[in-house]
């Protein structure tokens, strides 16, 4: 009876060295920009959702907004 | 849509600083962090140029190569962006960009490091697009409003251009053919250009420089 108590007090001795998991942490996963925030503080111009109208509006943004010999000449 | 590029045009730079304070402005980036900020040449000579720099998004960037979490990712778009819930702080980007543009909040106690903050391309991080946690941790996601890099909106001699890597070199292209000079792209090879390792060839304007 003792043997068995003292193999069990053993066993739950040995038990604090057990290892916690140390696998890598992933980064989070992101959602593409095209899906917009769902907020009605965003460019109007484009539909939320919609990759095809993001890219074109963002094109348009990008030459309207920073070529200015497009706009001047 | 191609990936998402900076360009900095040496020749129109004039030094103003306003799309740092955009930067800061917009993102609320705390005292002590510069995502973005004007480097000069040759500052108070004559023929002195000046650029603005912030992290280039890199094709084969070795911030994401040398990072021991892997907190880096990079978005559909070309963007590359890093997980502060993962990231350590433990300074190993700082040394591996050749932008300087890793950078570390320390208003900690004895100066401790706190996460990386970088430029995000006004692109948020992997919090919920728009979300109160995207703000408070990465800044404004403006790319998922349909807007453009603020430092380069808000650019008044357009010297900092962004967006779609195709649109951006054209612009930059028509621009040197214009003035005929000035065809020198700061960054550019170093960030994108085709000699690294493992990367498909990126068409880099005539003349760029790294």
């Amino acid at each position: 009876m003792m043997r068995i108590l003292f193999a069990m007090a053993m066993l739950a001795a040995l038990s604090a060295c057990g290892e916690k998991p140390q696998a890598l942490q992933t980064s989070k996963q992101d959602a593409s920009a095209y899906t917009g925030t769902g907020k009605a503080f965003a460019s109007k111009d484009w539909k939320q959702g919609d990759k095809a109208s993001w890219e074109s509006h963002l094109k348009a943004r990008n030459q309207y907004g920073q070529n200015d010999y497009t706009r001047m000449n | 849509m191609a990936r998402m590029k900076f360009v900095c045009d040496a020749e129109r730079c004039i030094e103003c600083n306003g799309c740092v304070t955009a930067c800061k402005n917009e993102h609320e980036v705390p005292w002590g962090v510069n995502r973005r900020r004007v480097v000069t040449l040759n500052d108070g000579i004559p023929g002195e140029k000046s650029i603005s720099v912030a992290c280039m998004h890199c094709s084969d960037a070795p911030c994401m190569a040398v990072c021991p979490v892997n907190c880096f990712y990079r978005t559909d778009e070309g963007v590359v962006l890093h997980d502060k819930d993962v990231c350590i702080g433990c300074g190993y980007c700082s040394y591996a960009c050749p932008f300087g543009a890793p950078q570390f909040p320390s208003q900690g106690t004895f100066g401790v490091r706190g996460k990386m903050d970088k430029c995000t391309f006004c692109a948020g991080g992997p919090e919920a697009n728009g979300s109160q946690a995207e703000f408070e941790k990465y800044g404004r996601n403006r790319l998922a409003e349909g807007k453009l890099p603020v430092c380069a909106e808000m650019c008044s001699t357009k010297a900092l251009i962004a967006g779609d890597g195709d649109v951006v070199a054209d612009i930059f292209r028509s621009r040197v053919l214009h003035r005929g000079k000035g065809a020198e792209v700061w960054g550019w090879g170093t960030a994108y250009g085709s000699k690294q390792a493992g990367q498909p060839g990126v068409a880099a304007p005539e003349g760029a420089k790294s």
